[in-house]
């Protein structure tokens, strides 16, 4: 049994079909990429997990149980943490409010000081500006404050939305290294990425979407040497 | 010693439309809403207070208590039944709504207690006091006024500071999908804040039909438009903006009234706020909107 189980999901915006029909399996451990052209769905695909966004048909399952219909707040105690795209932290609040922000299900103080101690180890910039508005963060600093808030949550899964966008080559290369630090730590990934390339190179499988349907899937390494892939995404 | 006890007075009058801003900037702060009902909640927190203590004969507190639960009740009823299926919707309807729902609650009291003006018995007990060899007395609803304006403008920031739920209303008000995937029941928020801010003005129309002892349908109408200015005119959405905005409202209406002309005294007040709003649009605390791409 997969960790997270996406059966022949189905989303609409209004009467535009985004996603149609979709399924794909994220197994306990793995890091699983979801890369594809913008507006290919991949988001909505994370949003739809989250119940952000109600599906129109199809089942989610994850651990087993029937997430589908489920309200986007009782899914985080379950264990799903999501870095929405363009990071969205709590600009008005500091860094360190942010944080605990990410903990707000959990009620163990001597744990949340444990995960907070885990997550300023992570990322040693935040607890240098924990008292920074979150707002006045560089765009990789708040990257880093949304990833660290959402390991807040202490996932099972952590689901990752864009987190390269818009960043420059040096922060790229450090939040894909946390990426797999994060994954060798025991939590599951799933990563929407456009930058192809560098989401494969450290993904154990991937699915390719396009348009709303599952184009190609298969192992990381496979598809990085697949044709159509090379040239659609990776610009060989 | 006349100039003072105007002062005081205005002070007083303030605090009230202080407390009932705290419920119209909470509101908009997190359900980013103008809930134009607020100010009949008021009177029908007067309305309960009436029934319990001049008809059923209950002790005032017993009353004050019934109002707030009455008011509460209603205030997250009307959220649940009115505005939560409009979330989402353009802010043109929720509008729109909530002057629905305004003119509802006014019209259902009238239907069940008459147009006729009430006199209201004040409920408040503490005895006024004497200062300056008895040249200037501060009446007992004053005292107690601005005293509960003080415990609730404490009260509440403690409240956000320190709960999970007010760091929940943070959250909601700044990104609500965010504060979703935080685990926080943003539905469940909301309704809170329609719940304190109805306990709010549940506690303002006491204490605004204690001082000033008519009460009718429309007794919430004006004192809920002027504290609504008070929310605009301190910064909407912000807590100290609410209560700065409130009590300098009071005291500028009520300094026009003994200086300038009592007629007049609604204009100068509505006027000013048009000034503060030229030189500064976001109120006197209001946040500059920062777009960050």
């Amino acid at each position: 049994m997969a960790l997270l189980e996406v059966r022949d999901l189905e989303v609409f915006y209004g009467v535009i079909r985004a996603i149609k029909g979709i399924s794909f399996d994220v197994n306990e451990g793995e890091i699983i990429a979801l890369i594809g052209a913008n507006g290919a769905g991949k988001t909505t695909i994370l949003h739809t997990v989250t119940g952000l966004i109600p599906s129109k048909s199809g089942k989610i399952f994850y651990n087993g149980t029937e997430i589908t219909k489920m309200q986007g707040h009782k899914l985080v105690p379950m264990g799903i943490a999501h870095v929405p795209e363009g990071r969205r932290v709590f600009s008005q609040l500091s860094v360190i409010q942010n944080l605990r922000m990410g903990a707000y299900t959990r009620s163990d103080k001597k744990e949340i000081e444990d995960t907070l101690k885990m997550v300023y180890e992570r990322f040693p910039r935040l607890e240098e500006r924990k008292h920074q508005l979150a707002g006045t963060l560089s765009g990789g600093e708040q990257q880093m404050l949304a990833m660290g808030r959402a390991l807040m949550s202490h996932p099972k899964l952590i689901l990752l939305d864009e987190p390269s966008m818009g960043l420059s080559p040096i922060f790229v290369k450090e939040i894909f290294d946390i990426i797999e630090k994060i994954s060798s730590d025991g939590t599951t990934v799933l990563l929407v990425e456009q930058n192809a390339k560098k989401a494969l190179s450290i993904s154990n499988r991937a699915y390719v979407l396009e348009t709303g349907n599952i184009a190609l899937s298969g192992d990381a390494k496979e598809l990085m040497n697949n044709d159509s892939v090379k040239k659609a995404y990776l610009s060989e | 010693m006349t100039f003072i006890s105007y002062l005081i007075n205005g002070i007083s009058l303030g605090s009230v439309y202080a407390i009932i801003a705290l419920g119209y900037t909470m509101v908009y702060g997190i359900a980013k809403m103008l809930n134009f009902a607020h100010g009949d909640i008021i009177m029908v927190g007067g309305f309960a207070v009436f029934l319990s203590v001049n008809s059923l004969g209950l002790p005032p507190l017993v009353g004050v208590l019934i109002a707030v639960i009455v008011c509460t009740a209603l205030g997250v009823t009307i959220e649940r039944v009115a505005y939560r299926s409009l979330r989402g919707a353009s802010p043109l309807a929720v509008l729109i709504t909530a002057i629905g729902v305004s003119y509802l609650l006014q019209n259902l009291a009238l239907l069940l207690f008459g147009a006729n003006t009430k006199s209201f018995s004040s409920v408040v007990t503490v005895p006024a006091i004497k200062l300056a060899e008895g040249q200037l007395t501060i009446s007992g609803e004053t005292i107690v006024t601005i005293l509960s304006c003080v415990v609730i403008m404490i009260g509440l920031t403690t409240f956000i500071r320190k709960t999970k739920a007010g760091q929940a209303m943070l959250a909601v008000s700044e990104d609500r999908g965010a504060a979703t995937l935080m685990g926080i029941n943003v539905n469940g928020t909301i309704a809170l804040t329609f719940a304190i801010g109805s306990a709010l003005a549940a506690v303002a129309g006491v204490l605004l039909c204690s001082a000033y002892p008519s009460l009718t349908p429309y007794t919430g109408a004006m004192p809920g438009i002027k504290a609504f200015v008070a929310a605009v005119f301190g910064g909407i959405g912000s807590i100290p903006g609410a209560m700065i905005g409130g009590i300098l409202l009071g005291i500028i209406e009520n300094l026009s009234k003994a200086y300038i002309s009592s007629q007049m005294a609604d204009a100068i007040v509505f006027g000013v706020l048009i000034i503060v709003l030229l030189v500064r649009p976001t109120g006197i605390l209001g946040k500059k909107i920062h777009e960050k791409v």
